[in-house]
């Protein structure tokens, strides 16, 4: 079938889960005065505001505000990113529970992307560039302490101490993710997790996961860090960061700020609807999922 | 001056004092972990290849690279002389930089030549020359079995299978990129 029109089935399929199981759809803002400050996302400036890079903050205020099952399916930007598998504006599926841990949204993403598979008439297997993938549950489970001991050739320490952490991760540890069937990376380092709770029996963790399928990277999670004084801590940090670099340094997120005291322990995820549909449909490249790419219009 | 943001296939770029193209460019970037921009990369004067992941941070220095008219004077001990037009200066490229070029370096044929800093890298001729047949054996009318072509050499030097009608000092068109006969020309 053509991308699009399984593409558009895809986000009926994705829309009914969430719906069966009674999380409110829900649309916030594109255009926000003060996206999250992290160290490598840089987003795309609207007028004195900014395009949202995630709806994280503005649904996180709705947790706050006592919606504690939610989904959205928005555009997210993000200024730069261009690639076989990015685009500086893309589709993300993000979803909330309130009540839940990172735990939980793995079963999430088992059952989500079985349903989808099987209502596109796909059974537990896809087939992605001459790969066959096994989509029954449960899926593997591994952290990245293990997983950089078993393919990288450097130990996560030693890939932080040298600031190679993403380096190696890409080009040594995410070709062998998935590749028989879908796989959780979990449990990163605190600093790798700008948002996510730290685990309570080690502190240098955060509660943080990565799907991935293929070597693709589809979907991050985190058990919501709700401390507003160490995420103001973590802001800081980064904007700092951002401002070695050169980088823009955004206005601090207040209102989100103020409001995350009131949020309750939640667990929250974004997953990339295009990457989905690339692995769904068998494409190799992001650009033949889209109607069209920047550089086509 | 060059960011990692600006790498893309062709981009031509200083490393190490050498000059470097592109040949292959990916954008990753793992979770929200910093941007890398994996490159396969050529060496613009040896051929070597190696592949390389930059950062966002990285910044390059644009290859000074220039195409000069130049004209063909002369060969001496394995170098082929060449002359800009405009100041009179002359390079010397070896073998392997003139590469299959040799074969239609006429007398003062004008030839782009490709200079990294001043050091030359690499010709490139038009795409067309006309030159004349030195060497031809006699068409032999009804003669089936030599097919539809015969060897001749024209006054470069060069060799190549041509129509049977050509003969000695007719001058003919070759392609010089692939190095085939085109046509007859007159006069």
């Amino acid at each position: 079938m053509d991308a699009l029109r399984l593409r558009a089935q895809m986000i009926q399929a994705i829309r009914r889960f969430f719906q069966d199981q009674d999380f409110l759809e829900i649309e916030t803002p594109l255009r926000i005065p003060a996206p999250a400050p992290e160290s490598h996302i840089d987003a795309v400036v609207a007028g004195a505001w900014f395009l949202h890079t995630s709806p994280e903050l503005c649904m996180k205020r709705l947790l706050a505000a006592g919606y504690s099952r939610i989904f959205q399916i928005c555009k997210c930007f993000r200024a730069g990113e261009r690639g076989d598998r990015h685009l500086p504006e893309f589709t993300m599926i993000e979803w909330y529970r309130g009540g839940a841990d990172y735990r939980t949204l793995m079963d999430d993403c088992e059952a989500l992307i079985n349903t989808v598979a099987r209502e596109i008439g796909l059974d537990d297997v896809v087939s992605w560039q001459g790969r066959r993938i096994g989509l029954k549950a449960p899926w593997e489970r591994i952290s990245v302490r293990d997983a950089f001991a078993r393919y990288a050739t450097i130990s996560v320490a030693e890939a932080l101490r040298t600031d190679r952490f993403d380096e190696i991760l890409a080009c040594e540890v995410e070709p062998h993710l998935g590749m028989e069937i879908p796989v959780f990376l979990y449990d990163y380092p605190v600093e790798q997790g700008a948002l996510a709770r730290v685990k309570e029996a080690d502190p240098g963790i955060a509660e943080r996961f990565e799907l991935y399928i293929a070597g693709m990277e589809l979907a991050n999670a985190f058990s919501e860090l709700i401390d507003a004084g160490e995420q103001r801590r973590r802001f800081e940090e980064a904007s700092r960061d951002r401002r070695r670099k050169g980088s823009p340094v955004y206005p601090m997120p207040e209102r989100f700020l103020q409001a995350l005291p009131r949020m309750s322990p939640s667990a929250g995820i974004a997953l990339g609807v295009d990457r989905l549909v690339m692995l769904l449909a068998d494409k190799s490249r992001i650009d033949d999922v889209v109607a069209f790419t920047p550089e086509s219009l | 001056m060059f960011t990692a943001s600006d790498l893309r296939k062709g981009l031509r770029i200083k490393i190490d004092n050498d000059p470097y193209i592109v040949t292959e460019f990916n954008f990753v970037k793992p979770g929200k972990g910093q941007a890398l921009y994996r490159c396969k990369l050529r060496n613009m004067i040896n051929g070597n290849q190696f592949e390389r992941t930059f950062r966002s941070v990285d910044v390059f220095d644009e290859a000074d690279l220039q195409e000069k008219k130049m004209s063909y004077l002369y060969k001496e001990e394995g170098k082929y002389c060449f002359m800009d037009n405009l100041s009179y200066e002359q390079v010397f490229l070896n073998e392997d930089q003139v590469g299959e070029a040799k074969n239609f370096l006429l007398d003062n044929i004008e030839a782009e030549i490709l200079l990294f800093e001043d050091r030359p890298l690499g010709i490139s001729l038009p795409n067309f020359i006309d030159v004349i047949v030195t060497k031809a054996d006699p068409w032999a009318k009804g003669d089936s079995v030599s097919g539809n072509t015969k060897p001749v050499t024209v006054q470069t030097g060069y060799q190549l299978q041509v129509p049977p009608f050509i003969e000695e000092g007719e001058k003919i068109r070759i392609d010089t990129r692939s190095g085939e006969y085109l046509t007859r020309v007159k006069g």
